[in-house]
């Protein structure tokens, strides 16, 4: 589903290679999940993927389904299928949140040639998916993300990603900042929404938020590559010695 | 003093272009008024309120040329009931107006007025206007009372149950409107004034506003889409005690507004909230200046004035609290932000405060900025295009303006105009 090959990332501003040449595919069904040690380059990753600004793709490619992402602007990209979970939601004062779901839902909707949802069919969508969030009426009025405390922020990334239906998602350290209910609500939206048809990429630091979120695959990236692939023992390893070891493994 | 030459020249110049109407019982207003303009001199641009708004346009004897514009929108409030009050080019258009009457508010012309001697209009006209002279000077206000053409008396006396609309419209290219209000607003009073249109090629407005103990009145105007056209406002707010002003004002396009709000709050525990929302491009020059008062307890006011400027655009922002000693507990917010969409438009702000008591609640606040890259990006990435993420954003920017209006329809009947402007320019 999501094809990433020898993909080298610098910074558009200064000579900084970030991405040295990452090579990942996550098939559609499976959770892959990236660890990896602080300036790996995790979260560039996910921000070149999304399309954000501020890089320069110098070699390799990402394609989604079929689409290079690459080239893609990123409302084409998330038209496409694409996902990113961000790790620090944007606050947005005076465009309410179900303004803001339903101009989205609509524009990925028109941008594949599909009919707009109508205001009752939204309305009916996004209060039941809101209500397995336990997101209220309340948070679904106010403005998109101001005042919200980190765990409803998570929580409601959670919501658009259950209302877009993505092909491809990717979680940024959806854990940050989530004491441990918070997390296993937002672990079991993410899991109310494995399907196979659609694929994960979850990033994290730690181990516990892969407790919840049981992965196929753990990547271990560090230095702008990924180093070690393996099954969710590999986190586990991680868990118990850091990356110390594994780094070490990795240099010999 | 004698005036300055150029001053004295230029002043000289309007006035021969003019002529006092026949006044009645307002004769004697009018004459003070023009004594007030010889006095002070219309503005030049060395005047201190006048740096950053060019007044030679609105001071000459010559109407500069204003085509007349053709909308392809539904005129603004047309789906409100309402009392409607037509003004064409400036006069009166009794044809077009509704039958001027309304339970819980009489509506009466100047002319009508001048003939009958109605106490508390002939002892507002022109007074609330010589207040506001002090202490900054605003000769068109004062030239305005002295030549205005036409305008009516509102007298609030209980709660009407439409808004009183006035709808300016600007038919002739070359034409110079003097307009003048006065609106009384008894105690326990409660209506609403809209204002739209663009009234002429050349506009004078002033708006006299006296609200009694525990009155209240909302205003909403709107002003534009027509470009060429020119205008220089003035509202004069007395506030009494308890009683509320709650003002917005939205502007679109225009290569010259200036919009003075002058408020005095007199009675104890008075609220007083104006806002205004513009937006505009190309040689758009839009100038807010407001000056409110304090002179009595526990007064509440706020200035929201938000402004939307590209491809060189200009918007002046000019307010200014004054607390005066004494009046204690005054809560004060002022707040002028731009939105600049290039490099090219700029903002130009001088929020003032001046505080003679000592406990008292006041800030104030000046931004200029550009749209917030990251909320454009995580709209984008939630699939919604450039340019209509760009449009949300700069309602999210406009938003806490247009929220001082307190009738949601109305409030919806706004942002329907700013998305339209909008959506014309993506």
């Amino acid at each position: 589903m999501l094809e990433i090959k020898n993909l080298h990332v610098k910074l558009e501003e200064e000579e900084k290679q970030i991405l040295k040449g990452v090579d990942l595919t996550v098939e559609a069904g499976k959770v892959h999940a990236i660890m990896g040690p602080n300036g790996a380059g995790k979260s560039t990753l996910s921000y070149v993927l999304s399309g954000r600004d501020g890089y320069e793709v110098t070699d390799g490619e990402a394609v989604l389904d079929g689409t290079d992402l690459l080239d893609a602007e990123p409302e084409e990209r998330a038209a496409a299928g694409l996902f990113l979970a961000f790790q620090y939601p944007v606050e947005i004062p005076g465009v309410g949140n179900m303004t803001f779901l339903r101009t989205a839902m609509n524009a990925q909707r028109k941008a594949r040639g599909e009919e707009e949802l109508s205001a009752g069919d939204f309305l009916k969508l996004v209060r039941e998916k809101a209500k397995s969030l336990k997101i209220d009426a309340d948070m679904l009025k106010r403005p998109v993300n101001v005042g919200f405390s980190g765990g409803e922020k998570k929580r409601n990334e959670i919501l658009q990603m259950a209302m877009l239906e993505p092909k491809m998602c990717i979680l940024d350290e959806t854990d940050s900042g989530l004491d441990v209910d918070a997390m296993k609500l937002v672990a079991e939206g993410v899991n109310a929404l494995r399907d196979e048809g659609r694929g994960f990429l979850v990033i994290t630091h730690y181990q516990r938020l892969l407790d919840h979120i049981k992965p196929d695959v753990v990547h271990i990236m560090a230095d702008g590559r990924i180093v070690k692939t393996g099954g969710p023992e590999l986190a586990l390893e991680v868990e118990n010695n850091g990356y110390a070891d594994i780094l070490a493994e990795v240099n010999a | 003093m004698a005036l300055p030459e150029q001053k004295q020249t230029a002043t000289e110049a309007r006035l021969s272009a003019l002529s006092l109407p026949e006044g009645g019982c307002l004769m004697a207003a009018r004459r003070a008024a023009l004594s007030r303009v010889q006095t002070m001199g219309l503005p030049t641009r060395r005047d201190e309120y006048w740096k950053y708004t060019r007044p030679d346009t609105l001071v000459d004897a010559a109407v500069p040329t204003a085509e007349v514009f053709v909308s392809d929108e539904a005129p603004m409030f047309d789906e409100f009931d309402r009392l409607k009050i037509v003004f064409v080019d400036g006069v009166f258009d009794a044809d077009a107006s509704d039958d001027l009457t309304l339970e819980g508010v009489s509506v009466e012309r100047l002319v009508e007025l001048a003939a009958k001697d109605i106490h508390w209009a002939t002892d507002l006209y022109g007074v609330l206007e010589a207040r506001g002279q002090t202490p900054v000077e605003r000769p068109l206000a004062a030239l305005n009372s002295a030549f205005a053409t036409d305008g009516v008396a509102i007298h609030v006396t209980g709660k009407p149950s439409k808004p009183i609309s006035f709808i300016y419209k600007h038919l002739d290219a070359n034409s110079d409107a003097i307009l003048h209000h006065v609106v009384r607003v008894d105690a326990g009073a409660e209506a609403t004034i809209l204002e739209n249109g663009p009234a002429a090629a050349r506009f004078n407005h002033v708006m006299e506003i006296d609200i009694a103990d525990t009155g209240t009145l909302h205003h909403v105007r709107a002003q534009g889409r027509d470009h060429e056209r020119r205008a220089a406002t003035h509202v004069f707010a007395r506030l009494g005690t308890e009683s509320v002003y709650k003002s917005f004002t939205l502007t679109v396009n225009g290569v010259l507004t200036r919009n003075d709000q002058v408020i005095e709050i007199t009675g104890d525990d008075a609220v007083a909230h104006v806002a205004g929302a513009c937006v505009g491009d190309g040689d758009f020059h839009h100038d807010d200046t407001v000056f409110i008062t304090h002179d009595a307890l526990n007064g509440e006011s706020r200035q929201v004035f938000k402004k939307v400027l590209r491809n060189g655009a200009t918007g002046v922002f000019q307010g200014k609290i004054l607390v005066k000693e004494g009046a204690q507990k005054t809560d004060g917010y002022q707040i002028s932000q731009s939105l600049l969409l290039d490099d090219d438009s700029q903002f130009l702000a001088k929020p003032e405060l001046e505080i003679y008591a000592d406990d008292v609640a006041c800030s104030h606040g000046s931004t200029s900025g550009a749209i917030d890259e990251e909320a454009l990006f995580y709209l984008r990435s939630r699939g919604v295009p450039v340019g209509e993420a760009t449009d949300l954003l700069t309602l999210s920017f406009l938003a806490e303006a247009v929220e001082e209006i307190e009738d949601d329809a109305i409030a919806d009947a706004i942002v329907n105009r700013l998305e339209g402007w909008m959506a014309r320019r993506r």
